[in-house]
């Protein structure tokens, strides 16, 4: 038997809400979605994204894994609460999409070229080095995302800016090399590896 | 009542006696009216207006009176006297509240107030007091036919208030559907679990309880006679025994949907597809352990509830209603997979989800709490596949085709009222069309209650097999007096709707025999004493009050004369209206009373340029929606006379007929809404006024007749805003077309 025709087998089994139930932060909301879609007419990026959060629940009880996670729609969530404030089963939607987002991330499922999704990777790499946010590169590093010439462009319009946060010290040239960083480096990198390994070890559990 | 004594009480408060001349309308009182006095009263609605009324009853100074003040739907309760005939002239609400307080206004506001005085003498000197028949009996005995959940209710909460009862059940247990269901859907708090049927400890309280008794393996033969006198035979396995009820209620509940006609879900074609009955059998066998398909005994792993199978459909030979559980019974179903087993997949494919009762929301969240998934999706096939069943779909949120693979499929098929036959379907015509002698296309024997009405042997449907008479204004009551139907008979409906269903009924029941014991009748004309008296050597026994009584409460005796049975009518007047010769009338309501009245009032010559429009106007709907009107000070034309009637089906042609050849320039009739989504509140009055008015139009040719002076009107009761318009509208139509011709 096909792949495919093992998942149409499997449609709306619960394996799929199983595991987001285990493994998505808030994940264990999603079954008490009744579909009434007011999420989906709340969203200001309603009419930007592919599925809106009444549909990603649906199809994660449909039993659709990989298009669920692979999906950009989570991560087109400007976190404006709307519809958390408006669903009136009280679902924490904000949350269960970038839940879903980090999931699909970590499984390495999420699209990779979604800017998001690249600036957060970036995000996480700067601020797992030195255990601070080095606002100065997070910034560079934003700027030339899209390449070099995009970059220096953008450097140069945004010069002014960085020369007067300078002059009032809200950020220095010297973060360039090195920069500040928490104390304990080797104990923060030891947390958060082992709350790594445990994740995936519960994801190991789903992943086939 | 040998010596009528009439007298007038002239009320001058709220403004009266401002706006109008009291004196001229007490002169015209004793004048015209030729009532024996006519007091004025400023305030006669006060304890000092009370008693002075009081002292002239108690004196024997009256036995008649017109009160003229407000409309007679206000201070009822004050200008309540007993042993007295009161009739009211609507000054208030009728006259100076719907009229301008102006100079021009105030000859013809006086001229309406002056005839209302006339009409209101005219009316008392034809009402009588009505009088007990004698054909009262009292019986607290009530018949149950059915003994499910809602008869055994409907018999302990007779019992409780202190009536004995007799269930008649055909099978030979009580329990009824409820007993072959595992478990039900909660009724306390926190609706979170199917809970016990409570189906036993009902019959353990029905077997110990001495004031019912139970007749099991048992039918009905025959039923007849009137609400407080009925007689029911009662046939256990072939021996007939005969009781006497005062009132009965019928909770023949239902009959699962034929699921052999949905062959497109395979039903039928393998045993793992079963209804909602089927895999309550499947669970009462597991008894809480693993539930095993029909086919192989294998433990059921994943299992698809299709919702709304066979029903919602407008499909031939499907259900065209929602039947009103499912949705709640499937979840508990599914439940019984889930709280036995979480690792069973469970999916429901909804269309429209509805969780009707107080704790349906809960029940319903309950289930998404336990993982059931929900997919509002429409199921297209089902087919076996050796071993598991596929099962096709279209997922209306995703908007695809999709298939899964399951153990078993549930269908949610819907429920069909178990309600004898239906005595409207009664061949009228031949194939060619010709009219033939009716002959009721039903057999007779399969009927339930077996009633000797002329009417039929069974109780009238109102949609769909169901036997009610309103579903919103007045449940449990059906078209048949005395006779109340609770239960999935009435609407579909689950377990605890049904309990409440049984405990209405048996309200109402009780109300009928004692109101029955009294002569009184039933809703909506509670208490009222009056009857419908026939003068037989009128009567042309053309059958019409037999075939036209919406309640059936008209046989015929053995030389074919119209046979009242007082208990079982409502007091609508259908049969007066309908009486060709006019014998039949109330003490209080006659077709006199009324025509009086019209004559009563004083036509003004053809140049005085003032037409006169008579408005009959219902009381239930129509006359409240003026009373209304006027209340909210709406003007509305000086030149209409209102007389309020029972039930626009009670308005007999004369009355039309006799007022235009008096001169009247229009005639409006009020009454409620008709269609199948009718208002009326004796179900087919208003529908009969119409019928008969239609045929008015061609009295009104031979007569030379414009046919806009006769117009009809459906009126609700929050039709406050419209009744000024109509009125008016009527009023510039006979400006229009011009003064009748038939003035003297």
């Amino acid at each position: 038997m096909s792949d495919l025709n093992t998942q149409m087998k499997e449609r709306y089994r619960n394996n799929f809400l199983r595991e987001v139930t285990a493994n998505v932060e808030e994940g264990e909301w999603v079954r008490m979605c009744m579909q009434c879609g007011v999420c989906a007419g709340s969203c200001p990026m309603g009419p930007h994204w592919e599925h809106p959060p009444q549909e990603i629940f649906m199809m994660i009880r449909a039993n659709k894994r990989d298009e669920v996670l692979g999906s950009s729609s989570m991560w087109f969530c400007t976190s404006c609460y709307n519809c958390i404030a408006r669903c009136p089963r009280g679902l924490p939607i904000t949350h269960i999409m970038h839940g879903l987002a980090h999931y699909g991330k970590r499984l390495g499922i999420a699209p990779k070229e979604q800017p998001t999704v690249k600036f957060s990777q970036k995000f996480w790499d700067n601020l797992y080095k030195k255990g601070r946010v080095n606002e100065l590169k997070l910034g560079l590093a934003l700027y030339f995302m899209n390449g070099i010439g995009e970059g220096i462009k953008t450097s140069l319009k945004m010069q002014k800016i960085g020369l007067g946060m300078w002059k009032t010290k809200r950020m220095t040239p010297v973060e360039m090399v090195g920069g500040h960083g928490c104390k304990d480096i080797k104990g923060f990198h030891a947390i958060l590896d082992k709350a790594r390994q445990i994740e995936e070890a519960k994801a190991a559990q789903f992943s086939g | 009542m040998a010596d009528k004594k009439l007298g007038a009480y002239i009320c001058k408060g709220c403004g009266i006696g401002d706006r109008l001349n009291a004196d001229q309308l007490a002169m015209i009182a004793t004048r015209e009216g030729k009532v024996a006095f006519a007091k004025q009263h400023d305030f006669l609605c006060s304890q000092d207006g009370i008693a002075m009324i009081q002292a002239d009853v108690d004196g024997g100074e009256v036995t008649h009176m017109a009160i003229a003040a407000c409309s007679r739907r206000a201070k009822t309760e004050a200008f309540s006297f007993d042993n007295v005939a009161i009739g009211r002239a609507n000054l208030r609400e009728g006259v100076i509240w719907v009229r301008p307080d102006t100079d021009e206004a105030k000859e013809t506001t006086q001229e309406m107030a002056d005839d209302y005085i006339r009409m209101v003498c005219a009316e008392i000197k034809y009402m009588e007091l009505p009088e007990n028949s004698g054909e009262q009996e009292r019986n607290d005995r009530i018949l149950v036919v059915g003994g499910g959940i809602t008869g055994m209710t409907a018999a302990l909460e007779s019992a409780k208030a202190g009536y004995s009862v007799s269930i008649v059940e055909k099978s030979e247990n009580l329990g009824g559907m409820a007993a072959r269901h595992f478990k039900r859907i909660p009724v306390v708090a926190p609706f979170a679990a199917p809970q016990d049927t409570g189906v036993e400890a009902l019959i353990a309280q029905i077997e110990s309880n001495d004031k019912v008794t139970v007749h099991l393996k048992s039918t009905l033969a025959s039923t007849s006679g009137a609400p407080g006198r009925f007689e029911a035979e009662i046939n256990k396995e072939g021996s007939n025994v005969t009781e006497k009820f005062g009132a009965i209620v019928q909770a023949t509940g239902f009959n699962p949907y034929d699921a052999n006609q949905l062959s497109h879900l395979a039903y039928g074609s393998t045993p793992d597809v079963v209804d909602q009955l089927g895999l309550e059998k499947l669970a009462k066998e597991a008894n809480g352990g693993a539930i095993k398909r029909p086919s192989d005994g294998k433990e059921v792993q994943s299992v698809l509830f299709v919702q709304c199978a066979g029903q919602r459909s407008d499909k031939e030979g499907e259900l065209p209603y929602c039947s009103g559980h499912c949705c709640l019974t499937s979840i508990k179903q599914a439940l019984y997979f889930k709280n036995q087993n979480p690792q069973v997949d469970t999916i429901i494919a909804f269309s429209d989800l509805r969780t009707p009762g107080a704790g349906g929301e809960d029940f319903y969240r309950a289930g998404q709490d336990n993982g059931v998934t929900f997919t509002k999706s429409q199921v297209k096939e089902v087919t076996a596949n050796g071993g598991s069943l596929t099962v096709k779909m279209q997922d209306l949120i995703l908007d695809e085709e999709t298939s899964t693979d399951v153990d078993l499929v549930v269908l949610a098929t819907g429920m069909v009222p178990n309600s004898g036959v239906n005595i409207d379907d009664v061949q009228t015509e031949d194939e060619n069309g010709q009219p033939v002698e009716p002959k009721p296309r039903y057999d007779a024997n399969d009927a339930i209650l077996k009633l000797d009405y002329r009417q039929g042997p069974d109780i009238p449907q109102l949609v769909h097999g169901f036997t009610d008479s309103h579903y919103i204004c007045f449940p449990y009551e059906t078209r048949r007096t005395g006779i109340y139907s609770a239960g999935p008979v009435r609407r579909p409906m689950d377990m605890k709707q049904a309990q409440d269903d049984a405990a209405g009924a048996a309200m109402k029941a009780i109300q009928a025999l004692e109101n029955a014991a009294q002569g009184r009748a039933a809703h909506p004309r509670s208490g009222d004493l009056s009857f419908p008296d026939f003068r037989k050597e009128g009567c042309t026994q053309c059958k019409r009050c037999t075939v036209e009584c919406p309640f059936g409460a008209i046989n015929e005796d053995e030389q074919r004369y119209p046979q009242f049975n007082e208990g079982r009518c409502r007091r609508c007047g259908t049969c007066m209206g309908a009486c060709p010769v006019r014998v039949i009338s109330f003490k209080n309501y006659s077709v006199d009373s009324v025509g009086q009245q019209i004559k009563a009032v004083d036509v003004p010559e053809e140049f005085d340029e003032k037409p006169r429009i008579l408005v009959l106007a219902c009381e239930n709907d129509a006359y409240p929606a003026l009373d209304m009107a006027g209340m909210n000070h709406m003007e509305y034309s000086a030149f209409v006379r209102i007389i309020p009637v029972r039930c626009l089906g009670s308005v007999n042609t004369i009355f039309v007929t006799d007022a235009l050849n008096s001169g009247y320039d229009g005639v409006m009739l009020m009454g409620c809404r008709k269609d199948e989504d009718y208002q009326c509140h004796f179900v087919k009055g208003s529908e009969l006024a119409h019928i008969r008015m239609s045929k008015v139009d061609d009295t009104l040719k031979q007569l030379n007749l414009e046919t806009e002076r006769v117009q009809i009107f459906e009126i609700a009761i929050t039709d406050i805003d419209r009744v000024p318009t109509i009125i008016n509208d009527m009023a510039d139509t006979i400006e229009k077309i011009g003064m009748s011709p038939f003035k003297f």
